[in-house]
């Protein structure tokens, strides 16, 4: 069970506290109506399953009902970082 | 019967407290202080059990977790039943029964015993794979006896007694292992003032201690043991847990562990106490001081019962004061299992020889047993052993070990006890739990904890340190370290003297060579539990099972409730030798957990029974109740389904409730509908990009139905939202989507629109709800409400009004889900059941009738209104929905849903359309699922049109009514369509539209 840092909260919480909503970083195109269906389809369905360093988004469910995003290992687990919805990873796959 | 082997004096049982206990049905006496297999043992009962495949006789070969073959059924009765307790863990208390778990009819007398030895040879690796395959039709028939020939044990018929709870716990370090390096961890850390936790599976801290003659400080280990906890237990930072297996060691340092709290005491926990507990703790650090479970060696019938592990010999002398037979052969490839034997020679019983499969030993202890006179051979091994219910002698020759090889003569001598070590193998379980794999570590010839990123320190015998001063400093050390690493300054402790032993380099041996080729060699079992032998994985490698894990599942090594904890390393290094490559070559199968078997009691904890999942009451519960209603599970809610009289069906109370409604007045409970308060100057922006349709103009006091979509365009979720002030709406939803609906609007302001300035709240639990219909609703209402115009043009259809009902400030909202003239009224919860029975008081004389949800559904059928949930199912679109009216494709941001709803499959023909169903003949209701083709001749697999996903008896209607999705639906008005059935039936019904009533909607407007 993982021990989660909320940004929000300011403190380490239970995994039970808080959902996963999957991969981060997938913005809602500005304009839907001009994507191709492709485009649309993509933004809708396609997801990464990287192993490694994967950029999620939780959810403090059971705590302050905010989201944010965070860094995970998807091999050991690992929280590399917590950063808020908005900001950017810096500890990113090509960074090594 | 007398305890035949229980010593004079010695050991930690308490000869005062002498209790009686039963197996397979006799009585036994044992003392306070042993375990199962101690008092079985004491008593002479060699056989335990009858072996999984083969059913061989098998007897106690261990002295805990890792004991294979003393697995139990326990229990007096048939609600205590607990399956699967191994008896080297279960202490004895007065009036325990047990009782082996496999054997027909008896364990001393088995008629699969015969099967096994003549059939022995019929029974290789894969054999079920091989026999039962064929043909497939018949498995079902094959896996019901090999279920019943297998299993070990049974689970009980009747509900468990006895209470679990779950303790949640943080600290700053957790101990796992209470022998002499935990100990003295904790020690360490507690003196340092880290909050220590330190937890042991055995009744007693001390680890192996318990069973050892050492001098630990100039004092007996057992004085110092018990000075080392009384030190612990005044130190108010550190909790001792025994009885307590940490079974689990998960990500990020959080354990779960086990606590047996009265499981010793008695069949039944004593009242008020729970039986188990599970401890789930997070740790800052944790040292893991498991130790190491001594490996017994693979040679000819070395499942004998007397056939045991060295140490477990020596614990059940020193600790239970039991001597498990009369003349002793040791086999060991290392100095330390001497000491059995010199523990056997002092208990004043014979060892007829000690048998080391190296040249040349000469370490201390060897020097020591050479000169108490036991004859020691030397390049020698036991290869066979003789005896069918016990051992009564064993067959030892000359071996060249490197060669695999037996050189010299085989010669018989007689004994009944032959007890083997062929070295340690660090627990190292809990280091691989959280994903990492262990080393191999040719020195000590044992796999040791792997890399890992748990905050994780070892000491001890999982490191593979066996020597009584390395244990203690590398206690100290882990102690230190962990101190230091928490920002702690290190206490100083003081390492206590001890002996020091001289040792010689212990050998390698993971099987012992027979004369003959370990195929045609009689069974070497490497996994006891499982039947797995030496030839059986040599079999399973030649025919092409080389990874180990495929060894593993082939010939079910180390699948027991053990895990293969005694047999697992011999077994990888067998199949590393006939493969040719190294052990870290061949490398371990993955440890998972739980470390030994736990009941499922102690996973569920309290989350049982009424405690399951939390049950939601509406503020009228009480009268629901009262009058007799039955309830229906609506997410976690308990909503009234109907309100039968005495003596009706259920149909005739929905039928009673149907007309009520659409007659005179009737009732509902909606208070569980879901309430979202929205606020803030972009409220209305915001409805309007998650709702399908238009909400700039809807104005204060006006309400409005909405459609919610995905972005794929598939409706999810409806209701209908008001507007209380220009920046501040109240949301309805669906009861079970409540929470879904509220997180979907928080994620897409959060994530994606932040700059819309909007606050959500949920409010469903604020207010009591209770819908009025029916022509006579207006009346009713009048009579309790006095300050709002209640008129037709005043009050229209979809508009709210604030004022007062029954005394108390109260929200009435002209909205309806029946199709009739309908007030909802909203106040306060506390004020629901005041209100619900005002309204009663008043309504007797329009025989105002409570409805439940079912009559509900009925009547929002009647008018071809959706349910979201049961009408859909997250692949319809409002436009498959016929709901097109509800869709606003002029606004000007792109909505959550219009881009999917554009997508090539959402605008192509012939989608599933919803449409109402008549059946031909007006009596029969279809059932829901039922699907629809268009000609029921046509041979299966038929070509499905849709299903049918409402459907009821309409009394007032006087016929049934379904609605159901149809291919192109909308455009096939009229036609028929047949419902083939599972029971054969067909049922013909024609295509019409889902608004079987009142289709102007002049009921509503009135």
């Amino acid at each position: 069970m993982l021990h989660i840092y909320c940004p929000h909260c300011r403190e380490l919480r239970e995994e039970e506290e808080f959902h996963a909503k999957g991969q981060a970083h997938i913005a809602r195109p500005l304009d839907p109506d001009a994507c191709t269906d492709k485009e649309w389809g993509e933004y809708l369905f396609f997801r990464k399953n990287p192993r490694g360093l994967h950029h999620e988004i939780w959810y403090h469910t059971a705590g302050c009902r905010k989201f944010f995003n965070l860094t995970r290992d998807t091999q050991t687990y690992e929280i590399k970082e917590i950063y808020k919805i908005g900001e950017q990873p810096e500890v990113t796959a090509d960074k090594g | 019967m007398s305890q035949k082997n229980r010593l004079q004096s010695g050991g930690r049982i308490d000869r005062s407290k002498a209790v009686t206990f039963s197996y397979n049905g006799r009585r036994y006496k044992g003392y306070q202080g042993d375990t199962i297999a101690s008092a079985l043992l004491a008593n002479g009962v060699d056989i335990v059990g009858r072996s999984f495949k083969y059913s061989r006789p098998r007897g106690i070969v261990a002295a805990g977790a890792e004991e294979p073959n003393a697995v139990l059924q326990l229990g007096a009765t048939e609600a205590t039943q607990v399956p699967n307790v191994r008896a080297t863990q279960q202490e004895l208390y007065d009036g325990l029964v047990c009782s082996a778990t496999n054997g027909w009819p008896s364990v001393e007398s088995d008629l699969m015993g015969v099967m096994g030895s003549i059939g022995g040879k019929m029974m290789p690796p894969g054999f079920y794979y091989k026999t039962f395959m064929y043909p497939q039709s018949m498995w079902p028939t094959y896996e019901k006896f090999i279920r019943k020939a297998a299993g070990l044990g049974r689970a009980p018929q009747e509900r468990d007694q006895d209470a679990y709870d779950i303790m949640n716990q943080h600290c700053d370090l957790m101990v796992v292992g209470a022998g002499p390096a935990g100990l003295m961890a904790a020690l360490t850390a507690g003196r340092s003032g880290a909050r220590v936790i330190i937890a042991d599976e055995q009744s007693e801290f001390g680890g192996h201690l318990l069973s050892s003659r050492e001098q630990i400080g100039g004092k007996s280990a057992a004085d110092w043991v018990a000075d080392v906890v009384a030190e612990l237990a005044k130190l108010r930072n550190v909790q001792m847990l025994p009885r307590s297996t940490v079974n689990g060691y998960h990500d990020h340092n959080f354990l779960t562990i086990n606590e047996n709290r009265t499981d010793y005491k008695g069949d039944k926990a004593p009242d008020g106490q729970v039986r188990q507990r599970m401890h789930r703790v997070r740790a800052h650090w944790v040292v893991l001081a498991s130790g190491a479970h001594e490996r017994p060696l693979v040679f000819g019938n070395n499942d004998v019962p007397g056939c045991m592990v060295a140490s477990a010999v020596s614990t059940y002398l020193n600790r239970y004061g039991v001597v498990p037979g009369s003349k002793l052969v040791l086999m060991t490839t290392n100095d330390g299992a001497y000491q059995t034997a010199l523990d056997w020679a002092d208990a004043g019983r014979e060892v007829v020889a000690v048998v080391d499969t190296r040249a040349n030993p000469n370490g201390d202890l060897i020097a020591a047993t050479r000169a108490r006179g036991i004859k020691v051979i030397t390049g020698s091994a036991v290869i066979d052993v003789k005896g069918k219910k016990r051992v009564s002698g064993v067959i030892v020759a000359a071996i060249d070990a490197k060669r695999d090889k037996v050189t010299g003569k085989p010669q018989q001598l007689g004994c009944d006890t032959v007890a083997s070590s062929g070295g340690w193998s660090p627990v190292v379980h809990l280091s691989c739990h959280a994903g990492s794999r262990p080393v191999w570590n040719d020195d000590i010839i044992g796999f040791v904890p792997g890399p890992t990123i748990q905050k994780q320190l070892t000491a001890g015998g999982i490191n593979g340190s066996y020597s009584l001063d390395k244990v203690l400093s590398e206690g100290i050390k882990a102690g230190q370290d962990a101190a230091s690493r928490l920002g702690l300054s290190p206490a100083a402790v003081k390492l206590p003297n001890v002996r020091s032993v001289r040792e010689g380099k212990p050998m390698a041996l993971f099987h012992v060579p027979h004369t003959k080729p370990t195929s045609r060699a009689p069974k070497q079992f490497v996994d006891l539990q499982n039947d797995v032998t030496a030839a059986g994985i040599e079999l399973a490698t030649r025919e092409g099972f080389e990874a180990i894990e495929h060894v593993k599942r082939y010939t079910a090594m180390g699948f027991g409730t053990d895990q293969g904890k005694l047999g697992n390393i011999n077994g990888m290094a067998i199949t590393a030798k006939v493969l040719g490559k190294t052990i870290p070559e061949t490398g371990t199968t993955v440890f998972r957990p739980n470390y030994t078997p736990i009941a499922f009691g102690a996973i569920a904890g309290r989350n049982c029974k009424e405690l399951f999942v939390p049950k939601r009451f509406s503020a009228m519960h009480k009268w629901h109740v009262e009058h007799g209603a039955e309830f229906e599970d609506v997410g976690q809610w308990k909503r009234p389904w109907f309100y039968p009289k005495a003596g009706e069906t259920m149909q005739q109370a929905l039928d009673r409730e149907c007309k009520a409604t659409r007659e005179s007045v009737a009732i509902l409970d909606a208070s569980t509908l879901g309430k979202i308060d929205i606020q803030g100057k972009d409220a209305r922006e915001f409805l309007g990009r998650v709702y399908t349709n238009a909400w700039a103009k809807l104005a204060i006091g006006k309400c409005r139905y909405g459609l919610m979509c995905g972005e794929d365009g598939m409706v999810f979720d409806d209701g209908v939202t008001s507007c209380l002030g220009d920046n501040h709406f109240l949301m309805t939803t669906t009861t079970g989507g409540a929470a879904h609906v509220l997180e979907w609007l928080e994620f897409y302001h959060q994530t994606e629109w932040p700059e819309l300035e909007v606050y959500f709240t949920s409010v469903t639990d604020h207010w009591a709800t209770m819908t009025i219909s029916g022509p006579n609703s207006r009346k009713l209402l009048a009579e309790l409400c006095d300050d709002i115009d209640l008129g037709k043009d005043s009050f229209k259809f979809m508009d709210w009004r604030e004022g007062t009902v029954a005394g108390v400030p109260a929200r009435v909202f002209r909205i309806s889900f029946t199709g009739e003239l309908s007030f909802e009224v909203n106040v306060q919860a506390n004020y629901g059941l005041h209100v619900w029975e005002k309204l009663f008081e008043h309504g007797a004389k329009y025989n105002l009738t409570p409805y439940g949800t079912e009559t509900m559904h009925i009547l929002r059928a009647e008018k071809g209104f959706i349910i979201a949930g049961q009408d859909t199912d997250g692949s319809m679109t409002p436009i498959d929905l016929g709901m097109s009216w509800c869709v606003s494709n002029n606004k000007p941001f792109s909505y959550i849903g219009k881009r999917g709803m554009a997508r090539e499959d959402c605008v192509r023909g012939q989608r599933k359309h919803l449409v109402g169903l008549k059946t031909k003949d007006p009596s029969v209701v279809l059932p829901e699922g039922a699907q629809a083709v268009a000609d029921p001749k046509q041979p299966i697999p038929m070509d499905l049109l849709g299903h049918i996903s409402s459907s009821y008896w309409s009394a007032n209607l006087n016929r049934s009514i379904a609605m159901g999705f149809i291919k192109g639906g909308h455009d096939r008005m009229g036609e028929t369509v047949y419902y083939p059935l599972a029971d054969g039936r067909v049922i013909e019904a024609e295509i019409c539209s889902p608004i079987f009533l009142d289709p102007k909607g002049e009921r509503q407007n009135v």
